[in-house]
């Protein structure tokens, strides 16, 4: 057992490092299959580990090696294996195996694909150990692993500036979420006097309403640092005002976004809550503000990408908008709900952006949604896939009982928002709203993709001026390889590599949702008997003793359980509507509703507005520095010393003339002043 | 009756045509060198006018070694006077500065 998770943790590693550095040696068919293979064995065992936690109840740690011992600060690396890591390795390495099987046929076409598999397997590397840490360094060791996979995949293509700009971006925005986390790091440890979990767990109880004195106010110490521990999961999972990395690391290539983008990374911040839950519980104040920044995030994130015409945008604003709902879930104390939510929405949101991968590898690296339409007789497997993928994000399904695997976690959520009675309801609605949304973007998305007239045979000159910054070299080897010429853009299906991980990511957001669902958050009913969600979660999660969310949840009018299929419903008619109906509304729309329209297609100005707010000033004094301050003071102060120096003995040298006669004048001045000196000043009388 | 004023008076009428002979001379080094041997006389005289007022012989005798000094700077003098006309063919004094900063 102890094997399997050390072999999980670390195979990724290994297939990074023989990726990284041998994969020039080995060649680039062996560095892919090096690394998919590792992954592969990892996905497997980490079932295997799941099942032995979540239903037979083993959970256990793996001390790996020390790390720092100082003073009071012993850490470790060690392995905590119990279910809420189980969770996150299946969907990790399993999501990730699929995403390095999948990559094999979409990036076939580029040069340096070691690297590319080399970061992949570093990045699951990463991920894995933050998902196992047993302290809270381990963890940040990880948060900051994935943060620069990230930025190294997001700026894969280098040659791309957008994609540098993006991938600085997305580090940039990142640091400032984990600068909140590290201090909630040193707070927990300065108050527990230790980084691991369990003695920060056993500490935090006593805390527990007990205050301290910042700037002369009384401050609540285990929400002070529940909310810094939130600050970092913010900036990491992009909720509202840090989540503007998120959209712009859609530069990285589309597995990427896929796995780090989407199914993984992101929801680190989830779990850190979830993992924490024993610290959030006891700070409610903290937990009505990550209710709050989650409804929030869900809402703004969902308005935004109602009006995304890049297809991945759109998936981008989706996935933010669908973290919110997760911290919805956690802010509400329905953690369970909201890694059940995690779990699914791994599938089908991985599902939608390798599909999505799918349509651009068959429209050549075409990603404006107004140059597709009518794709569906040409990738007819790519377009079921989707509509799984679609069908599963919106949550259809019969409420109550039966649907896609989002429709479990997410109507779980809003139905857990519904039964903790926010002020006026209000995460609820907001949730529903969304719901809403979601459907009608993600129908908006399907549509305009796959269904109406073909937007792609014609004028594509036109817009290939517009990508002939996604790196040329890609389009010249896809019609080499394809034997397409510029004249004949034919979409065509990929091939089997990338579509075998659809197939079983589309059955992952089928079947996982009512296969796991009593599992992940119970079925309420039959008081009494213990909950299966209980046997499941073990003590990997803790519930404070006033949280009874997940049985309150079950205990809802039945109204709640249909609103979110109403929301869909009416979202799918709308953008039925609007997109194959009568496809002249969204441009009458766009018109009539002008302002909004802008309002959201420019995100809600929040890149101008941290543009006007952080950039410029940063980047006034930065250049009042730079000319100011390096250039006039200290570059003045030394090159004119330098030049002070040279001028004076330009002048000095002048003074020595060749001429003998001089030289002569000079020593009888100087004897005749000396003399002179000697005789008045009377030296040696 | 002439005393130790009036050798002292002509051995600095000497020494100051000797100081002026140098840095007043435009023409040749060899003026240069005259000056100079001027200027060591000048001192002579000194030496010798103060020898026969303090009846002291010893500075009679450093006159005497004054003069074989100068008669061996005069001949390192010329000498190099001359290996320098050869090497620039010209001593005149406006074209001696190489040392020029």
């Amino acid at each position: 057992m102890q094997t399997a998770a050390l072999l999980i943790v670390f195979l990724p590693l290994l297939g990074a490092v023989i990726a990284g550095f041998f994969g020039r040696m080995i060649g680039d068919r062996p560095s892919e299959i090096v690394t998919t293979f590792f992954l592969m064995v990892a996905a497997a065992l980490s079932w295997f580990v799941f099942y032995n936690v979540g239903f037979q109840g083993i959970t256990y740690k793996v001390p790996v090696m020390r790390w720092i011992t100082s003073g009071d600060l012993d850490v470790s690396w060690m392995l905590r294996i119990d279910t809420l890591t189980a969770v996150m390795l299946v969907v990790v390495t399993t999501v990730s195996s699929l995403v390095h099987m999948y990559s094999i046929g979409y990036m076939h076409e580029d040069d340096s694909r070691p690297r590319f598999f080399s970061y992949l397997s570093l990045f699951t590397f990463a991920m894995l150990m933050l998902v196992t840490s047993d302290n809270l360094l381990q963890m940040f060791f990880g948060w900051e692993g994935v943060g620069l996979a990230s930025y190294l995949l997001i700026g894969f293509w280098y040659q791309k500036p957008s994609a540098n700009a993006a991938a600085i971006k997305a580090f940039v925005v990142n640091r400032v979420g984990d600068f909140g986390f590290a201090l909630g790091i040193f707070g927990l440890f300065w108050l527990a006097g230790s980084v691991s979990l369990d003695p920060i767990f056993q500490a935090v109880p006593g805390l527990a309403g007990k205050t301290f004195n910042f700037l002369g106010y009384d401050v609540d110490i285990v929400t002070t640092l529940s909310l810094l521990l939130f600050m970092g999961a913010m900036g990491k999972s992009a909720q509202f005002l840090l989540h503007t990395w998120l959209p712009d690391a859609m530069e990285g290539p589309t597995p990427v976004s896929a796995l780090i983008h989407a199914a993984t990374m992101v929801t680190a911040g989830v779990f850190m809550v979830a993992r924490l839950s024993p610290v959030f519980e006891y700070a409610p104040a903290a937990l009505q503000v990550v209710t709050f920044v989650g409804a929030l995030t869900a809402f703004f994130a969902a308005t935004v990408g109602l009006v995304q015409n890049d297809i991945k945008r759109v998936i981008a604003y989706s996935t933010c908008s669908q973290l919110g709902y997760m911290f919805v879930a956690c802010g509400i104390g329905a953690y369970t709900a909201g890694v059940f939510h995690l779990f699914t929405h791994a599938f089908f949101k991985a599902l939608l952006f390798l599909g999505a991968g799918s349509v651009i590898h068959a429209m050549h690296h075409e990603q404006d949604m107004r140059n597709m339409g009518g794709l569906r007789s040409k990738i007819p497997t790519t377009w079921l896939m989707m509509l799984i993928g679609t069908l599963a994000l919106t949550g259809v399904g019969y409420p109550h009982v039966i649907g896609f695997a989002g429709f479990h976690s997410k109507d779980a959520i809003i139905e857990a928002a519904y039964a903790a009675h926010t002020p006026n309801n209000y995460a609820f609605w907001m949730l529903v709203v969304a719901a809403f949304m979601t459907s009608f973007y993600s129908w908006r998305l399907m549509f305009m993709t796959f269904h109406g007239t073909a937007r792609w045979g014609h004028g594509h000159d036109a817009h290939h001026g517009d990508h002939a910054a996604h790196a040329a070299k890609h389009d010249d080897h896809a019609h080499d390889d394809h034997g397409h010429g510029h004249g004949t853009h034919e979409p065509h299906e990929s091939p089997m590599v990338m579509l075998v991980p659809l197939f079983v990511l589309a059955f992952g957001a089928v079947v996982a949702g009512f296969v796991f669902s009593k599992y992940f958050i119970g079925v309420g009913h039959g008081a009494g008997a213990v909950d299966p969600y209980k046997v499941f979660w073990g003590k990997a999660i803790f519930e404070g003793q006033q949280n009874h969310i997940l049985h309150a949840m079950h205990d809802i009018p039945k109204w709640v359980g249909w609103a979110p299929l109403f929301a869909m419903l009416s979202g799918l008619a709308l953008a039925y509507v609007y997109y194959i109906a009568v496809p002249s509304l969204p441009a009458t729309t766009a018109r009539v509703f002008r302002p909004v329209y802008l309002f959201l297609l420019n995100k809600w100005y929040i890149d101008e507005l941290y543009d006007f707010l952080f950039v410029r000033p940063a980047k006034a004094i930065g250049r009042m520095l730079w000319k100011g301050g390096d250039g006039a003071v200290i570059d003045g102060t030394i090159n004119g010393t330098a030049a002070s120096v040279g001028w004076a003995t330009g002048k000095v040298a002048k003074v020595q003339t060749g001429y003998v006669y001089h030289y002569a004048f000079g020593m009888l001045i100087g004897l005749s002043a000396i003399l002179t000196y000697i005789i008045f000043a009377g030296v040696g009388r | 009756m002439i005393g130790l004023g009036h050798y002292l008076t002509v051995a600095a009428i000497l020494f100051t045509i000797g100081i002026f002979g140098i840095f007043l001379n435009r023409k040749n080094v060899i003026v240069i060198l005259m000056s100079i041997e001027l200027m060591l006389l000048a001192v002579n005289i000194n030496l010798v006018a103060f020898s026969a007022h303090l009846g002291d012989l010893a500075g009679q005798v450093f006159a005497l070694m004054i003069l074989t000094v100068a008669a061996a700077e005069a001949a390192i003098g010329l000498a190099i006077v001359v290996v320098y006309y050869r090497n620039r063919g010209s001593i005149a004094v406006e074209d001696i500065n190489m040392m020029k900063g």
